[in-house]
């Protein structure tokens, strides 16, 4: 690659730093193996590890009470934590990228406006058609989620400025303003899309099967793509726009590239789960902690790292309160923001 | 060397003017745009009071509020339409400046009140009391309203995050961290009530959650517009020595101003502003978000400026209440209008600059 003696300096240099680095990588993976076993095992019904790899793997049999796990297993707890991974996975990868793009170490994901259009679009479908089944309004969260970021996308690159994260960060701003206030105008008018929005809201992995995962999943993937492809672009256009066009980096487009990747991470994980918000915003600053700027290892700690948190998160609403359940999305801001402000009291956290 | 050398030695750019120990740079085009903002502001309030089942005239408007006009125009006005009206004005000008003064602080233009807690912690408690049926929730309401139990909220989730993000004196950066945690939890705690709650409930605690200017009475907007007024002039003292905070802490401690007192105290002013609008009108929200940065471009500052951000956000939310009660043929809470009205104007005003 052409600009490896440009990266040098922001990769920290040494062997050692890198072999740290690849360590808590790995270790990360472990958690998360650990955690989805976990996930698996854990729920109104708790299954031993046996029994667990036996509703994964065991072909089908008479047996009653194994028929009963295999069903548990693979159509409640399999497709959940499936969510649960894929999702984290999309909301980290975006915070930090939208940080990033941004240069605002405040910059969430929903900031694109992509929660408040899934919001809007949700709601909307139901007081004008009465759809009343998730499974048939994720397409609509997708597509308002989609339309918001691309139009947020478009208002900032207009003219001059073109692409300016400042203006960016407060096109977006207003456009979620503007359609939280639509939102809420419709919800009051409207019952049954006050109930379905106050459920939506919470932000959830429960509830939606492999039918809807796996398309959501697709989005995500070409999404990553475009992330990693854009990261070492990333990286110069933080030493400042004029620097990194004297490095050769074509701004408009690696922008472009960067903003539809946060685009479909962000809107498909929204879809899918409804607004999971401070997830992304959380892990991007425990990532850039432990691996300093360098967005080729911030990127993938932050990704591995939300997946990991709203995992964690999900068990644990699924224990503290018997027989129901915490939403994920409530238990990560609940149990992640004390954490969270514990590092920043601490003073772990440089703004980016 | 004394204070007036070193403030000496980094002449301004811009003319500056001097009285005594205040000194300020002269900026025309910003008092011109300030001047018509205040202007609008008064139009529109006076038309707000004039607009209603029984119409008055622009003039006898006017007329009463000086002090003149008729006996019906004195009661209709006084006693049911200047409350309402005034509110409005109050908590505008309360959420501009708080907004102005958070963004300044934070040097960061996502930054708003609502990152300090207050929405936030207002919110879970007025939905907590508004959702939970029982005794002790209903004799609180009672005892002490709603308003005055969702400030206490607001407050305290304010303080809360002031005190958590203190350190060994305030920073901006970590203050804010500490905020949107805070608020991230008490929106957690939010969503969690109105996931377990009633839907008859729910629908109550929405419609307070986006803010309301309906039924206010006299005694409310009194308290209301003593605090604000008593907010702006300490802020008015202090401002003076904040000007150079923009250039850096390092600069600024340079040029002898103790930051770290000015910062404390004008944010807790950010704080009771904020914190006064939300006991009268609920959580307004965006108003703070939106009014310094639209201010901000229409006088093209560098900065916030305090009195134009004042003055947008009443225009907002006056103007905002009189669609709502007037243009619309289903009545919406004024927070829906005001975000409807100033987050499309916000993003106008960027792309024009970008345009231009």
């Amino acid at each position: 690659m052409s600009t490896t003696a440009m990266e040098r300096p922001l990769a920290g240099g040494t062997t050692k730093a890198r072999r740290r680095r690849v360590v808590g990588l790995g270790t990360l993976v472990a958690i998360l193996v650990i955690a989805a076993a976990v996930s698996l095992a854990v729920g109104a019904r708790a299954l031993s590890p046996a029994e667990v790899w036996h509703g994964l793997f065991a072909a089908p049999d008479s047996d009653q009470r194994l028929t009963e796990i295999r069903l548990i297993v693979r159509t409640v707890r399999m497709p959940r934590t499936v969510l649960a991974i894929v999702a984290g996975i999309a909301l980290g990868v975006g915070g930090a990228l939208i940080q990033g793009y941004t240069r605002n170490p405040i910059a969430d994901t929903g900031l694109l406006g992509v929660n408040s259009g899934a919001s809007f679009a949700v709601v909307s479908v139901i007081a004008v058609f009465g759809v009343a089944d998730p499974f048939q309004y994720v397409w609509f969260a997708f597509l308002g989620a989609a339309g918001s970021g691309v139009v947020v996308f478009g208002l900032a690159s207009i003219g001059r400025g073109a692409g300016n994260p400042l203006t960016l960060a407060l096109a977006g701003q207003g456009i979620t303003v503007f359609l939280t206030a639509m939102t809420t105008a419709v919800a009051l008018s409207d019952r049954a899309s006050l109930n379905a929005l106050r459920f939506w809201n919470a932000g959830s992995v429960a509830g939606v099967g492999f039918d809807v995962i796996w398309p959501v999943a697709l989005f995500i993937a070409v999404g990553l793509v475009l992330a990693l492809t854009t990261l070492p672009a990333l990286n110069l256009l933080n030493l400042g726009d004029d620097v990194a066009r004297g490095l050769g980096v074509n701004i408009a487009l690696s922008r472009t590239v960067g903003i539809a990747a946060i685009t479909l991470l962000a809107g498909a994980a929204t879809a899918a789960c409804g607004p999971i918000a401070f997830l992304g915003l959380m892990v991007a600053h425990v990532a850039r902690y432990l691996t300093g700027p360098d967005h080729r290892w911030l990127v993938p700690y932050a990704g591995l790292l939300g997946a990991v948190v709203l995992l964690l998160c999900d068990i644990v609403g699924r224990l503290v309160v018997r027989p129901g359940e915490l939403d994920a999305g409530v238990v990560v801001a609940l149990l992640g923001a004390p954490f969270f402000a514990a590092l920043v009291w601490l003073g772990k956290f440089k703004s980016a | 060397m004394n204070g007036t050398d070193v403030k000496r030695s980094v002449a301004p750019v811009t003319p500056g003017v001097r009285l005594g120990q205040v000194s300020f740079v002269w900026r025309p085009w910003l008092v011109c745009v300030t001047l018509l903002l205040a202007a609008a502001t008064f139009l529109v309030f006076c038309l707000s009071i004039g607009v209603g089942d029984f119409p008055i005239g622009l003039s006898r408007v006017i007329a009463t509020i000086v002090g003149g006009g008729e006996r019906v125009d004195k009661f209709v006005i006084m006693d049911l339409r200047m409350p309402r009206a005034l509110a409005g004005l109050v908590v505008g000008i309360a959420l501009g400046v708080s907004g102005a003064l958070t963004q300044s602080i934070a040097r960061n233009p996502l930054a708003s009140p609502d990152i300090l807690g207050i929405t936030g912690g207002a919110g879970a408690v007025s939905v907590f009391l508004v959702t939970v049926s029982g005794g002790t929730a209903a004799a609180v309401v009672s005892a002490v309203g709603l308003s005055t139990a969702a400030l206490a909220g607001g407050l305290g989730t304010g303080l809360l995050v002031y005190f958590l993000a203190w350190r060994r004196g305030i920073d901006g950066f970590r203050l804010i961290l500490i905020g949107i945690s805070v608020s991230a939890m008490m929106e957690a705690i939010t969503t969690w009530l109105l996931v377990t709650a009633d839907i008859k409930d729910v629908a109550r605690a929405q419609a307070w959650l986006v803010g309301s200017l309906d039924n206010r009475s006299w005694s409310e907007v009194r308290v209301a517009l003593w605090c604000t007024l008593v907010l702006l002039a300490v802020v008015c003292c202090v401002a003076f020595q904040f000007k150079p905070m923009h250039l850096g802490d390092e600069v600024a401690a340079g040029l002898g101003v103790r930051y770290g007192m000015v910062r404390a105290v004008l944010l807790l002013c950010a704080v009771l502003l904020a914190a006064v609008g939300v006991s009268a009108a609920g959580p307004v929200p965006f108003v703070a978000l939106v009014a310094p940065q639209v201010a901000m471009r229409l006088a093209r500052c560098p900065t916030p400026p305090m009195v134009a951000s004042g003055m947008v956000g009443a225009l907002l939310l006056t103007g905002a209440d009189l669609v709502a009660r007037t243009a619309l043929p289903i009545t919406l809470p004024v927070g829906v209008v005001t975000a409807a009205i100033g987050g499309p104007f916000l993003v106008y005003l960027l792309v024009r600059a970008n345009l231009r």
